[in-house]
């Protein structure tokens, strides 16, 4: 239990790092880019929209760097994070809330189905060394050095344009209205397949290679040898003893991976057109949409902070050392 | 992409190279004789070499449109043009230096920037190591890909140096972790105590007697960084968020996805400079495995052990012996 | 004492490493164990002892190999012999446990740290005794607890929640599960405190006249072994050096080095590989002397000590002690010949 209030304190402190830099990014920049767009819509906005965007860039020369932040907590906290400049004038929360599940779906599902058979076969791969399963670990090498993004450049090219037989972007059909009908929830799965299927072969390689080297340096652990003096059957050793050791590492290593991965994750999105926030973010970048954007780095950051601490119970679940002090 | 579970190895393993034993040219020379090693520092070389006379040896220039339009690979045009005639093996030998300026540069920024944070936190122990920890974990968990893109997409038109420096300044953690627990695990040993009750200088012992047992962690974390630099830039030049007007192999891609190569079928425009993006890293790669092997010795069964086991038949594993009668070994 | 041979080790070798970077660990290695015996082995640290029990185990992690020899076991469960080095491993999952028992040297790190102890006591009877029910495995690990001295309610904790000692008793607990006939102990006290380790031996001792279990019991420490052993044998890089019972060893040592070893008493706990007796350190075993290899620390060496290498072979006084054998040209001279300073305390 201490373990995981620890943990929750480091998550809070995190959170409120995060936050802070998104608060002191556009102070340390050139605000002017800002000021300009602002300028631009002068009229259609509202007076209270402008002063959001002030609080949010730190446009106010009058008041002091204490009272922004002051400010920039209030309506943080009153879920207000300004008006977004591509889509006006749409609420950022709002385009947050329509791309967020999409990306939940889409990122979330295949990191974890690929922490999953990454891991699987990095036990495999690792209990069986010196067979010719190793001939898998130059092909995983390969693919861990690719950037997402152009994996799925390729399966577009391949299984969308080639060989057509899956879109090449966007998330449903377009002659569909997002409801919770059959129909659409087929079509959104039959469109989530690549990006989906894209994710899994960029990210799976780095779990092949740490659950086997996890698995090397745990098979020569005592507690494995003993497993074996014990006569216990192969797959007790390999999973109960080697892999349910190993794994440990590999849990926190996905923890602490987050962040690498959901970059990557993201301009999968944009290549796919798929609504989620990756694609709205890159449309954000285009548009110089500043509010959209400080809005979308804060959502990624709290998300990943929130399947960091998801990990960490996992952790703290497969551990006994975590949860007792002993 | 290259994610840090790759790097548990050396984490968990604090105690297994490094030492001062090592630090032999033996040791060295036994670090490039590992194949992996040397094929990454080949490919590595080659891109090298292209980033130095890069310009001088492309046949076009890269930015110059031609009225051949979207052509696919010819003798005239190796690797085909783009839609506005351009000849994409100028793009990509020219876009060269490009990637592995900021690639190195950031790497080498964040290697500073890891080894000040890890191995002073390792060495000061106590509330400084705690401070420093949690600096580390907070940069380690904030996503950096977004981060990068928000602070280059809120600078106008940021340039290869800018880039460089943003991705030190959010690449670095990784680095200084592992550092910190190798630190903290030499400080215990032998020599360093011994150094310690000699009464020598802080610095001298971080300088003379911690750095050089870090070598390979320092240089680990270095490759690291750069294959994540180099992965960060060409995904920021592909969005689209830095300058497009500088050529590298992230912006041949910009180009080619905002104009609809893939719809077009020209898959000559985008598969070169992905390729070269995957030669780089896996070089890098191959590069960390060797230091990792060399660092690690269980995660090797050199490639010549490999194959005499494999020549006689012999799997070498944990709880089943092998009995192999009748090795050439002579009693001494 | 002794029964039918249990286990026999007959030109036992093992090489770390492959091709030229073999090391030849174990030379020939022959040892004979009987039914209900206890074998103390000794030696200093590296001399072999470890890779020699796990070699006749087949449990020798790599780069070990073993290159020669065979190690024949007769169970009585089934009357049945078999060679270890010729079985396949379905043979030896079968057997493991049930024929042979191992408690291995630092059981700090021989515990799964994630499974609680009830269950890595039970996972063994279930693995070779599949017809008991849950329940009699569960009463059978509590049995097992309680007979090395630990509530059955510690069935339930984790290793990391055990001292030391209770997790040593714990893991000869779990040797003594299947009630084998042969149960190897590698070190199994050299972590602990003297008390602890008083404590844990005369436990073992009530087992095993209980049980009647064989026992192959390593050390380093020779005036241990003198108490609890009926047989010692003693190990000098990679080889037995001698091989006789404990009173004829504790009384005349033949070889010079189970003369040293006899007279360092190394200490209890500390530095371990300090022996106050005997001068010079064990050779590179990948560069051994061509003669003796003990001959470079040897008071008593001779130039034909120098230059062959003795057997392992019964003794000049062999219708006085049968079943005694020595690896040494001067093993008749009196025990008195070595000079006092030798025998350095
Ligand atoms: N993996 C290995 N590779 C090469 N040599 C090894 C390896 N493991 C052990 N050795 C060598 O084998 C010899 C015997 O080791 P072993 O562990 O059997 O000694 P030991 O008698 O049990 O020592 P201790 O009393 O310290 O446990 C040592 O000299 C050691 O250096
Ligand atoms: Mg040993």
């Amino acid at each position: 239990m201490r373990y995981l209030l620890r943990r929750a304190a480091f998550y809070l402190l995190t959170a409120w790092a995060a936050i802070t830099l998104n608060f002191l990014i556009p102070r340390m920049l050139p605000g002017d880019p800002v000021r300009s767009l602002i300028a631009r819509f002068q009229g259609r906005i509202s007076v209270e929209a402008t002063e959001s965007l002030y609080i949010l860039f730190g446009l106010d020369e009058q008041k002091s760097l204490w009272q922004q932040y002051l400010d920039y907590w209030g309506n943080l906290l009153s879920g207000n994070l300004g008006l977004s400049f591509a889509y006006f004038p749409t609420p950022v929360v709002d385009i947050i809330e329509q791309s967020l599940p999409w990306t939940l779906a889409l990122v979330g599902l295949s990191t974890i189905l690929s922490f999953v058979l990454g891991t699987m076969l990095g036990v495999w791969v690792g209990w069986r060394r010196g067979t010719w399963a190793d001939g898998l670990l130059p092909v995983t090498n390969f693919l861990s050095a690719i950037p997402y993004f152009w994996i799925g450049l390729i399966a577009i090219a391949v299984f969308a344009v080639a060989w057509p037989i899956f879109p090449a972007s966007g998330g449903f059909d377009p002659g569909l209205i997002p409801s919770a009908t059959p129909e659409f929830i087929g079509s959104a799965i039959y469109h989530g397949l690549l990006p989906a299927f894209t994710i899994v072969i960029s990210s799976v390689a780095g779990w092949i290679l740490g659950m086997r080297n996890m698995m090397v340096t745990v098979s020569s652990e005592d507690y494995v040898t003993v497993a074996h003096a014990k006569g216990l059957p192969e797959r007790r050793v390999m999973i109960g003893y080697a892999a349910r050791n190993a794994v440990l590492p590999n849990v926190s290593g996905f923890a602490l991976s987050l962040g690498f991965i959901v970059g990557g994750t993201l301009v999968t999105e944009m290549v796919f057109t798929y609504p989620g926030i990756g694609y709205m973010l890159f449309q954000a970048v285009g548009a110089k949409d500043y509010p959209l954007m400080q809005g979308f780095f804060l959502i990624i950051t709290l998300s990943v902070l929130v399947a960091n601490m998801l990990a960490d119970i996992a952790y703290a679940v497969l551990d006994p050392r975590t949860r007792q002090e002993g | 992409m290259v994610t840090p579970a790759q790097a548990p190895a050396v984490v968990t393993e604090p105690t297994a190279g490094s030492t001062r034993r090592r630090r032999g040219l033996t040791g060295n020379l036994l670090f490039f004789r590992n194949r992996k090693t040397v094929i990454g520092l080949v490919i590595l070389g080659f891109f090298t070499v292209l980033a130095l006379i890069g310009d001088l040896i492309a046949p076009y220039d890269p930015s110059l449109p031609s009225e051949v339009g979207l052509q696919p690979p010819s003798a005239d045009h190796w690797l085909g043009t783009t839609l506005l005639g351009q000849d994409i093996l100028s793009q990509i030998l020219v876009g060269t230096r490009g990637v592995l300026f900021v690639g190195l540069l950031a790497g080498l920024l964040a290697a500073v920037l890891s080894v000040l944070v890890g191995v002073t936190a390792g060495f000061l122990g106590g509330i400084g190591d705690e401070g420093l920890s949690l600096l580390s974990n907070i940069f380690l968990v904030i996503p950096a890909l977004p981060l990068i893109i928000i602070v280059a997409g809120l600078l106008p038109d940021a340039g290869g140096l800018t880039v460089a420096l943003i991705i030190a300044l959010t690449g670095w953690a990784w680095g200084a972790r592992v550092l910190r627990a190798q630190t903290l695990s030499l400080r215990r040993r032998d020599f360093i105590e011994a150094a310690r009750a000699n009464g020598e200088s802080t610095w001298r012992i971080i300088v003379f007697e911690i750095l050089p047992n870090l070598t390979a962690v320092i240089a680990s974390g270095f490759i690291g960084t750069v294959i994540f630099a180099i992965l960060s830039e060409i995904t920021l030049a592909f969005m689209g968020v830095t300058n497009i007007s500088e050529w590298n192999w992230g912006t041949i891609l910009f180009w080619a996805q905002s104009n609809q190569a893939l719809a077009l079928g020209a898959w000559w425009w985008f598969v070169p400079a992905g390729l070269c993006i995957a030669a780089v890293g896996t070089a890098l790669t191959l590069i960390n495995f060797g230091i990792d092997e060399f660092v690690n010795p269980r995660l090797r069964t050199t490639g010549k052990n490999a194959k005499i086991l494999r020549a006689r038949r012999i799997r070498a594993r944990v709880g089943f012996t092998p009995v192999y009668r009748g090795t050439g070994k002579e009693q001494s | 004492m002794t029964g039918e041979p249990v286990l026999e080790i007959r030109n036992l070798s093992v090489e770390y490493g492959y091709d030229a970077d073999a090391v030849r660990v174990l030379r020939d290695v022959n040892l004979t164990l009987h039914a209900g015996e206890v074998l103390g082995l000794a030696g200093e640290s590296g001399c072999g002892k470890s890779t020699l029990a796990y070699a006749a185990t087949r449990l020798l992690p790599p780069p070990g190999i073993i290159t020669g020899g065979e190690v024949v076991f007769t169970s009585t469960r089934d009357d049945r012999r078999y060679d270890l080095l010729t079985a396949t491993d379905d043979e030896l999952r079968a057997t493991r446990w049930e024929d042979t028992a191992i408690v291995f040297q630092g059981a700090m790190n021989s515990l799964n740290p994630v499974y609680r102890i009830g269950r890595q006591l039970t996972d063994a009877i279930s693995a070779h005794r599949p017809e008991q029910s849950a329940r009699q495995r569960r009463d059978r690990a509590a049995e097992l607890l309680d007979m090395v001295g630990i509530p059955a309610d510690r069935l339930r904790s984790y290793p990391h929640q055990l001292s030391g000692g209770m997790r040593q008793r714990v893991m000869i607990a779990m040797a003594l599960a299947l009630e084998p006939q042969l149960v190897i102990m590698d070190e199994p006290t050299t972590a602990l405190d003297v008390v602890m380790q008083r404590q844990i031996l005369q436990q073992l001792a009530d087992l095993r006249t209980r049980l009647g279990f064989s026992v192959v019991f390593i050390t380093h420490d020779v005036s241990l072994l003198i108490e609890l052993a009926d047989r010692i044998a003693v190990m000098y890089a990679g080889e037995i050096v001698e091989d006789a019972t404990a009173s004829q060893m504790y009384r005349t040592p033949r070889h010079p080095y189970t003369d040293g070893l006899l007279h360092s008493f190394p200490p209890l706990h500390g530095p371990r590989q300090e022996l106050g007796g005997i001068p010079g350190a064990p050779p590179d075993l990948m560069s051994l002397p061509r003669g003796c290899t003990f001959a470079p620390r040897c008071r008593v060496a001779l130039d034909r000590c120098r230059d062959e290498r003795p057997a392992l072979t019964a003794t000049a006084f062999a219708d006085r002690e049968p079943h005694r054998r020595v690896a040494c040209f001067q093993h008749e001279r009196e025990a008195a010949a070595i000079p006092p300073s030798l025998t350095v305390m």
